[in-house]
């Protein structure tokens, strides 16, 4: 630890800089046994998934389950729930910086570092889900044909890469004045803390507009897909949090730890009820209304013409979640010899998320179709392999960056 | 178990002031191993891209957007890609480059009680597209409909039998050619657009496949290209244009137009050619005298959806 500090101040950025980089990943790649068969696991899963991918590329998406009534599947499912799950970082942003938590403010750094494997496993996700990756230069500005600002999907392309830069400046000025042993200043990192935080609610908003602004598809269509997909990345952001902030704790040593769990915990108290309050205001409009725009909700929870694929997804889900948020109301979740039921109810709370904004939301848009087809979807063992490879190279990079940060964590700067 | 920080595994390192050159230098070369090897995996793991990168040349992938094709970029545009067809299919074909004729703005009209049902023109429309053989593939679905309700809901795309049955009636959907297509407006890339006569074309060189336009459409008109289009050589329709019936690269969305290389050479869509019981109306609705003109003008007429604002040029009526 004593090394990644004991660079001279007297160098220039331009030596000093690929230094860090070096000394970075130098640090990142050093570990026990333990750290280095866990990144070979997820080199060998992510690997799969790789090539699963590059046989979509090689022989079309027919590899896939999707169809022309359900044109969107697994892919863009883990899309949607990815967004939510890098803006949830900014949870531990807004008690740090806002409410000047100090326990926060010395690990906020995992947020930031979430949001940044996060946004990257989005990228990935659309990426699998092109026809033509090979032509993605085409969505770049200037050299391509950038349909904005008409096109939604413009817009996300600029909110999610612009949220990843600025959590890549954060946290990389952050750790660079940690290896300099220089005191952050303030100047260079806070506005663009307060950026980050609007800009995080951004993201999240702008996804729901993908999908709630198309009026031909009457289950998406709701005012509250955006106010619902933040309620949601507010409960799966923490929860994810809290269980990497306990095996940190536990792995490696780190201190300071459990306010800030307690905090999270706090406050998925609240938004997971939020959130199932959202969801229950969603059903009674599409049930008690009746007529045609209830058929995708029936489909989902129902069934539709002896359809029901989707519903069991759906019900495990509610199951989850309701759970999930009976032990969060319960006081006595956030004593420490819970510590177990606690994550438990995290990877609840996380998995409900995942199938409601996921196989719970996407694909029932598409259930019955336009045309009131009832074609039904269920991702392809293909899907899954690059499904689980964009998930295994995700947890690589929050590895990395974790092991990157932990000098700062474990010696919390003043800052 | 703990992990462990850099050099902290050796007590003795952390007492000089030096690093153990030889230690490091050996972890540098486990570690480089150790990538070179994770490298190598990744390659492998992707060989399948290299013989998908066989199928596409360099100067497809370069290929700028066709509103921005020059003239003589165009003419080897086209020749490039009548070069593919003989290739890939071993059909000999001419693609042209219709362009909308001024003055002119298409639309369509079905009478409804005259369709009966019986699918020629889903049939004409595959063939005429050079649809995939496999998939059946065609921009047309007919929905048999019970009488007495005009809710989609109540219909079905998969009726078989014999044809009309008394208590049914057929509604025949296809592109709508909206006036304001949300199609269009969701493109990320601008590969799909309207043209001065109405007619929604996709830009089949330039559309990255992220089916946002599929997931917007209202009406199921758009198709996407899951797998490489079969289609026999003798089967090929060789009369094809660049932004309507040539055979689709994979992973591309397509759609109805109109047969635009048929009707801006002022020929009547295949649909409507091979619909037996003559209840298709297509025509210039800015052309005074036309017979669409009249039927609009004279006719009850409805659109499809007409509450999603998406203003067809396609209309529906009842005699
Ligand atoms: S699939 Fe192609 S045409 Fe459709 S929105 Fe995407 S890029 Fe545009």
């Amino acid at each position: 630890m004593s090394s990644i500090t004991a660079a001279t101040e007297n160098r220039s950025h331009v030596s000093s800089y690929p230094k860090f980089i070096g000394r970075s990943l130098w640090l990142a790649t050093e570990g026990s046994f333990a750290f280095y068969a866990w990144m070979t696991m997820l080199t060998a899963v992510f690997l799969v998934g790789a090539n699963a991918w590059a046989n979509q590329v090689a022989g079309g998406m027919i590899g896939t389950n999707m169809t022309d009534q359900v044109s969107w599947g697994l892919y863009i499912a883990n899309f949607t729930f990815m967004v939510g799950l890098a803006a949830g970082g900014v949870m531990m942003v807004i008690p740090a910086y806002l409410y000047h938590d100090r326990k926060m403010h010395d690990v906020v750094i995992i947020g930031e570092l979430l949001a940044i494997a996060a946004i990257v496993m989005c990228l990935m996700f659309v990426v699998a889900d092109l026809g033509r990756p090979d032509r993605f230069w085409h969505l770049f500005p200037i050299i391509g044909k950038f349909n904005f600002p008409i096109s939604m999907l413009t817009w996300d392309v600029i909110v999610l890469n612009g949220y990843l830069l600025l959590n890549l400046h954060i946290c990389g000025y952050l750790l660079y004045m940690r290896f300099l042993g220089r005191e952050p200043n303030p100047a260079w990192y806070i506005p663009f803390v307060m950026v980050s935080i609007v800009w995080a609610i951004s993201i999240h908003t702008v996804t729901a507009f993908l999908y709630c602004g198309l009026g031909g598809r009457p289950f998406w269509n709701t005012a509250l897909l955006a106010p619902r997909f933040l309620a949601s990345a507010f409960v799966s952001g923490p929860a994810f949090i809290i269980v990497a902030m306990v095996l940190i704790k536990k792995l490696a040593g780190v201190g300071g730890l459990d306010q800030p769990i307690a905090t999270l915990t706090k406050i998925i108290r609240v938004t997971i009820l939020v959130n199932l309050l959202m969801v229950a205001s969603e059903l009674f409009t599409e049930f008690y209304t009746g007529g045609s725009h209830v058929s995708a909700a029936k489909y989902l929870f129902f069934g539709l013409h002896g359809k029901t694929a989707l519903v069991p997804w759906t019900w495990t889900a509610i199951g989850l979640n309701v759970t999930a948020a009976l032990l969060f109301l319960w006081p006595g979740l956030l004593q420490f010899r819970r510590r177990p039921l606690l994550i438990a109810a995290c990877c609840m709370a996380f998995v409900g998320a995942w199938i409601e904004k996921g196989m719970g939301l996407i694909i029932p848009g598409f259930v019955p179709s336009t045309l009131h087809e009832i074609v039904e979807y269920i991702p392809s063992q293909l899907e899954w392999k690059v499904t689980v490879g964009i998930w295994a190279f995700g947890l690589m990079i929050f590895t990395i960056a974790i092991k990157t940060a932990l000098p700062t964590l474990k010696q919390p700067a003043d800052r | 178990m703990t992990t462990t920080e850099s050099g902290s595994s050796d007590p003795d390192q952390r007492n000089r002031s030096l690093p153990v050159i030889e230690n490091f230098s050996r972890r540098a070369a486990v570690k480089g191993a150790f990538a070179t090897l994770g490298a190598g995996a990744f390659v492998a793991a992707v060989s399948p891209l290299r013989q998908a990168s066989k199928n596409s040349s360099a100067a497809e992938f370069l290929q700028t957007h066709y509103t921005e094709l020059s003239p003589e970029q165009k003419e080897g545009v086209l020749a490039r890609l009548e070069a593919e067809a003989k290739e890939e299919y071993d059909a000999d074909v001419t693609i042209a480059d219709d362009r909308p004729i001024p003055g002119t703005k298409f639309v369509y009209a079905i009478n409804l009680s005259v369709c009966n049902g019986n699918g020629k023109c889903v049939e004409a429309c595959h063939k005429e597209n050079n649809h995939d053989r496999d998939t059946n593939q065609s921009y047309i679905r007919v929905l048999e409909m019970p009488k007495g309700t005009l809710d989609m809901e109540q219909g079905t795309t998969s009726y078989s039998g014999v044809v009309p049955k008394g208590d049914k009636f057929y509604l025949p959907v296809q592109c709508q050619q909206c006036d304001e297509p949300p199609c269009v407006d969701v493109c990320p890339v601008k590969a799909t657009w309207k043209e001065e006569d109405g007619i929604v074309v996709v830009d089949y060189n330039w559309c990255i496949g992220c089916r946002y336009c599929e997931a917007a459409c209202p009406y199921h008109a758009r198709r996407f290209n899951w797998k490489k289009p079969e289609v026999p050589a003798d089967e090929v329709n060789p009369d094809q244009s660049y932004l309507s019936n040539r055979i689709r690269p994979t992973g591309v969305v397509e759609k109805c137009t109109y047969c635009l290389h048929r009707t801006r050479r002022g020929r009547l869509p295949a649909c409507l050619e091979a619909c037996p019981t003559g209840a298709r109306v297509f025509g210039n609705i800015l052309d005074p005298s036309s017979n669409i003109r009249w039927i609009l003008e004279n006719k009850r007429v409805y659109i499809l959806k007409e509450e999603l604002g998406t203003k067809p040029a396609f209309f529906y009526y009842f005699d």
